[in-house]
């Protein structure tokens, strides 16, 4: 069965997108302390990240076959859906970056499935104790285990580290912090490359491609892996910057601190069998580690903004994907209507995005001098995201040139900062 | 709705735990090693700290390996 249809290859290039905004994401939970307090120059972190997290695709399939194998009953599936669910959790993701809040992207994808298959199955199809234990309880739990836990590995490491100076403890912190953020990276190459395989690998089932219960073929591996990999690779600045200056300050003691735990914190969840989220974990953990340094400070206004992002992640990524779901319904041109509004509204994002340029130059120039302009930013910046969505929707339900235009309006929020 | 409060509980537990003890290490053995650079800018030597030190970076070592382990399996 051939039948390699046109809507499949757009879900897999749109999958393929979402890989590469998951990437450039979630860099900086490996490196925004590394680069931060200046262990690795930034373009090496990012390019060690993109490495391991590349590594970390091959190394097994056991977390796409979760996904695509049970997580939704596949015979109801139709790849409208989880394309409709991809733009919901691409668009999110972008719009987090430009504002540069850190937030979860498997949230952003989960969101998205969900509201796209409420469109198409109704609300029955949405188990919400499910939804309770495997999504809000981690996000709640995860920054205060790591936070907790960094928060007492930090004061330790002040106390005990106390006699610790000179060229040897600059070096030694230096490599243990470059140590703990490459698990890190490996640790999110294995999940986050291969829930993307996962989704590739559930549209191929349900368009017929691949038999059910297949394992992912091998260029799904390699294509995923390589996204996610670039994608890290052109780092997301927005979101390490605001990991790791725009949160608290961070010592070498303190990135080391942080970063340990949040690598343990990764790997204990995903090994005691309650998955925490990495973004929540690693700005949990920073947090923390800021907070146990005598006279760190945290700035709670960029961490309220961070967690009003993540509450919003899952139902904003739901909206889109939602209504992306109904226009898809009416027909191929629904379908087309929708992807062009997906790449108008990133293309506008960018643009946006140009006016107020943080690569790898600026990334660790946000210093603390503007207190009051920090505050009115964290307010304008708060409103834009939901008022974006929802112009998205209004715009999304209109056929394509209406939604190619009005698609630079909700991006025209955030820019009036 | 069944919150799996044990899994949850081992989680924070375990974490805490290795955190706390793998940064204790660390520290640990980066004073042991401040300690040889100082005692070797006045002439002396400190072998009992380094060779605490190489065995905390041991142990440091080892937890990474188990977290490779942990990733790969």
């Amino acid at each position: 069965m051939e039948n390699f249809s046109l809507i499949l290859a757009i879900v897999v290039v749109t999958a393929l997108a979402f890989d590469f905004t998951n990437g450039f994401h979630d860099t900086a939970n490996a490196m925004a302390t590394t680069i931060s307090t200046g262990a690795l120059k930034p373009k090496v972190a990012v390019a060690m990240s993109a490495v391991l997290n590349l590594v970390g695709a091959f190394l097994s399939v056991e977390v796409a076959n979760t996904i695509s194998k049970g997580l939704v009953d596949e015979s109801g599936i139709r790849p409208e859906v989880i394309f409709a669910a991809l733009v919901g959790a691409i668009l999110w993701n972008l719009l987090t970056w430009l504002v540069g809040l850190p937030s979860s992207s498997s949230h952003a994808l989960m969101g998205g499935l969900i509201g796209a298959t409420i469109a198409s199955a109704g609300s029955g199809a949405v188990h919400g104790d499910v939804l309770v234990t495997k999504v809000l309880i981690p996000a709640v739990a995860a920054p205060i285990v790591a936070g907790v836990a960094a928060l007492l590995a930090t004061r330790l490491s002040y106390t005990l580290g106390r006699k610790a100076d000179g060229k040897a403890a600059a070096k030694g912190y230096r490599t243990g912090q470059i140590a703990s953020a490459g698990l890190v990276s490996l640790a999110h190459g294995t999940n986050d490359a291969q829930k993307t395989m996962g989704i590739i690998t559930l549209a191929l089932v349900a368009g017929g491609a691949v038999a059910p219960d297949s394992d992912p073929p091998t260029w799904v591996i390699l294509s995923a892996g390589l996204a996610i990999a670039l994608g890290t690779y052109l780092g997301g600045w927005r979101i390490i910057r605001t990991m790791g200056k725009g949160l608290t300050d961070l010592q070498p003691q303190q990135g080391f601190a942080a970063q340990t735990s949040a690598a343990t914190v990764i790997l204990a969840s995903s090994h005691l069998g309650f998955s925490l989220s990495t973004t929540h974990a690693v700005s949990g953990s920073v947090m923390g580690a800021g907070l146990g340094r005598k006279g760190g400070v945290v700035r709670w206004s960029t961490a309220t903004r961070m967690f009003v992002a993540w509450g919003l992640t899952l139902p904003a990524a739901a909206l889109v994907g939602a209504l992306a779901e109904t226009v898809t319904g009416l027909g191929d041109w629904g379908t087309a209507a929708v992807a062009v509004f997906l790449i108008a509204s990133s293309a506008a994002i960018w643009k946006l995005s140009r006016r107020e340029v943080i690569d790898h130059h600026n990334v660790n120039a946000a210093d603390e001098p503007e207190p009051a302009g920090v505050v009115t930013q964290a307010i304008a910046a708060v409103t834009p995201p939901p008022a974006g969505t929802v112009a998205e929707g209004l715009t999304a339900t209109i056929p394509a040139p209406p939604a190619t235009a009005q698609s630079t309006e909700p991006a025209a929020g955030p820019a009036a900062v | 709705m069944k919150i799996d409060w044990a899994s949850l509980g081992s989680v924070f537990g375990v974490s805490l735990v290795v955190t706390v003890g793998l940064v204790a290490l660390f520290t640990l053995g980066i004073a042991g090693l401040s300690r040889r650079e100082r005692a070797t800018a006045q002439g002396g030597s400190a072998t009992l700290a380094v060779t605490g030190a190489y065995v905390c970076f041991a142990a440091c070592a080892a937890a990474v390996a188990y977290g490779i382990s942990l990733i790969v399996a």
